[in-house]
């Protein structure tokens, strides 16, 4: 009863008075501005420091597309790229081979997996590197022949070490993926007559990625950073670029926060990809897809423009 | 025990489905103790009985989700899973099991649409992968199966996007898309809210009216006394009554029927 009087108390339609909305005084929430002060207050400290510090900082921007950096940033992005590309199709059998009903497979994929995950990756990068002392030839009968110093080059091991390495956790991400799909999602796949190749392609795997992608793109971001190890096997990545120039110009530590700064824009690159990624394979999870930083920004803008045009 | 079915309402000729001595057993667990029935095409049969008493475990063996350990189950006079030759059995491969399940429709209880596809995509996929229909055609004739189980505006949504209702109506239009002799329903509207309940069972009654030859577990006894040509009552792994269901559920003749039904009806 009380719900209907209510309504018609609203409804009078010619009466366009909006509720008149509350006038009281905020409560001051004093603790939050001291709080803010201290946190401005540390931060002005830490960047007077640095800039009075003995830091010269003309020389970063100076620096900063001189043609070593580039040459190193793109062999750290190179590196990058092709161990991922290596950490997921090898993650991916794995993963499938962990799952199999074949006993030998399935071992042999716990076993890589615990050993590549078991030991650092920087002794992995190590022990690739004296992996001559094992084999002096590599020896691929009628193709290649050749010592095994000169084939294992700083970019290859460099390429294994990463990669291998990548592969036993991209591994486990797959297979938390594959288990994150309903099983029911199977049986009504097969129910319909697909094959188990067929249900995989087409039902598990999409339904999967949702729960792969996110953590994928962590590792590329993780791998962009831990390829700075490379220089253990001497290969020429950004670090070791920014060491050289530093080392030759006498700007140590300036070409190291220039390297940072080139790590930096690469993470919120990828990030930015991995948004719009994630955004993709979670279509039908959710309701409504989020909106894009750009649809947001253009929401926005369209509403301060409303906004602008009803006070006109 | 028997399931003496004397008189198939509708169809006639061999059955479509036939079990005897039927069992399955999960590790230690017992499942089914030996099942015999028949179903006749184009009638509609009831699964009825109280839970765990193993006609789901039933019903998915039919399309050799589960597989049987013993007995013998025929799904129109061919065996499910195995090839008979010169008295021995071979196990199917795979790939002839899967082409077995295309002429078999399946729903679920909870729906099992595909999450990343649109109402209209979930009913094309079978045809276009499985048959190799082109897309035009699945679009078209899945079109017209939203339409016939009055979803014909939903063609665009996900999943979860529609209520429980709708989507069992488009998991039943997906099953039906395979153009299916068979079609098994496994608790079809155990898993939604009462009030829409009625729209899935008038699609299935519509089903029935076409001359489709269903298998149905269910806890509707308004729908199997009303649709259902004849009805099985199972407990504890074994069939314990059958018969028509106006017969079975208004004139019980065993004690466990007579308790399950003073229960639920």
């Amino acid at each position: 009863m009380s719900v209907d009087v209510e309504k018609s108390d609203r409804s009078p339609a010619g009466t366009p008075s909006p509720p008149e909305s509350i006038k009281a005084i905020p409560v001051r929430h004093y603790g939050r501005w001291v709080a803010a002060l201290v946190v401005l207050g540390v931060i002005a400290a830490l960047v007077r420091a640095f800039a009075s510090g003995n830091v010269n900082w003309g020389a970063i921007p100076e620096y900063l597309f001189n043609a070593d950096i580039l040459k190193g940033l793109r062999n750290t992005l190179l590196i990058t790229v092709l161990s991922m590309v290596i950490g997921i199709v090898l993650g991916v059998i794995l993963a499938v081979m962990r799952q199999s009903n074949n006993r030998v497979t399935s071992s042999v994929s716990w076993f890589y997996i615990w050993f590549f995950r078991g030991t650092p990756v920087y002794v992995q990068l190590f022990l690739w590197f004296n992996l001559g002392l094992v084999f002096q030839y590599i020896d691929i009968m009628p193709i290649y022949k050749d010592e095994w110093s000169d084939f294992m080059t700083p970019f290859l091991c460099a390429l294994l070490g990463l990669g291998l390495n990548e592969a036993a956790y991209m591994a486990e991400i797959c297979r938390a993926g594959l288990n994150a799909v309903d099983e029911g999602q199977t049986e009504a796949a097969h129910a319909l007559g697909m094959s188990h190749a067929k249900t995989l392609r087409r039902i598990v795997v999409p339904q999967a990625m949702r729960v792969i992608v996110p953590p994928t793109g962590n590792e590329v971001i993780n791998m962009l950073k831990t390829s700075s190890l490379v220089i253990a096997v001497q290969y020429y990545d950004l670090l070791q670029a920014a060491q050289n120039v530093g080392r030759d110009s006498g700007v140590v530590v300036e070409m190291l926060i220039l390297a940072a700064a080139w790590y930096l824009i690469a993470t919120t690159v990828l990030s930015i990809g991995q948004y719009y990624l994630e955004r993709y394979y979670a279509r039908g999870a959710s309701r409504q897809l989020p909106p894009t930083p750009l649809q947001r920004a253009k929401a926005k803008l369209a509403g301060s423009f409303h906004r602008a045009g009803g006070a006109a | 025990m028997t399931a003496s079915k004397s008189a198939p309402a509708k169809g006639s000729g061999a059955p479509m489905v036939k079990a005897e001595g039927v069992h399955k057993s999960f590790g230690t667990a017992h499942i089914l103790k030996g099942i015999d029935l028949e179903v006749a095409p184009k009638e509609v049969f009831c699964l009825i009985g109280p839970s765990g008493s193993g006609k789901s475990t039933f019903l998915r063996c039919i399309n050799h989700l589960e597989k049987i350990n013993a007995g013998r189950l025929s799904v129109d006079g061919e065996l499910v899973g195995y090839r008979e030759q010169n008295g021995k059995l071979y196990e199917l491969r795979d790939r002839e099991v899967a082409a077995r399940r295309r002429d078999i429709g399946m729903v679920f209880q909870r729906f099992n649409l595909f999450p990343h596809m649109t109402a209209v995509e979930n009913i094309m996929e079978a045809p276009v992968q499985v048959k190799g229909e082109s897309r035009a055609s699945a679009r078209e004739r899945a079109t017209k199966l939203l339409d016939r189980v009055g979803l014909k505006d939903k063609a665009g949504n996900y999943p979860s996007q529609l209520s429980g209702g709708q989507q069992q109506r488009v998991a039943i239009a997906r099953a039906l898309a395979m153009e299916p002799k068979l079609m098994l329903f496994d608790e079809p509207t155990s898993a939604l809210d009462p009030e829409l309940v009625g729209d899935v069972l008038d699609v299935m009654k519509d089903l029935a009216a076409d001359g489709m030859t269903m298998v149905v577990v269910t806890h509707e006894m308004g729908f199997a006394r009303e649709v259902g040509d004849s009805l099985v009552f199972m407990d504890d792994g074994v069939v314990v009554e059958s018969g028509h269901p106006r017969e079975v559920l208004g004139n019980p003749r065993h004690e466990r029927t007579k308790s399950f039904l003073s229960k639920v009806l």
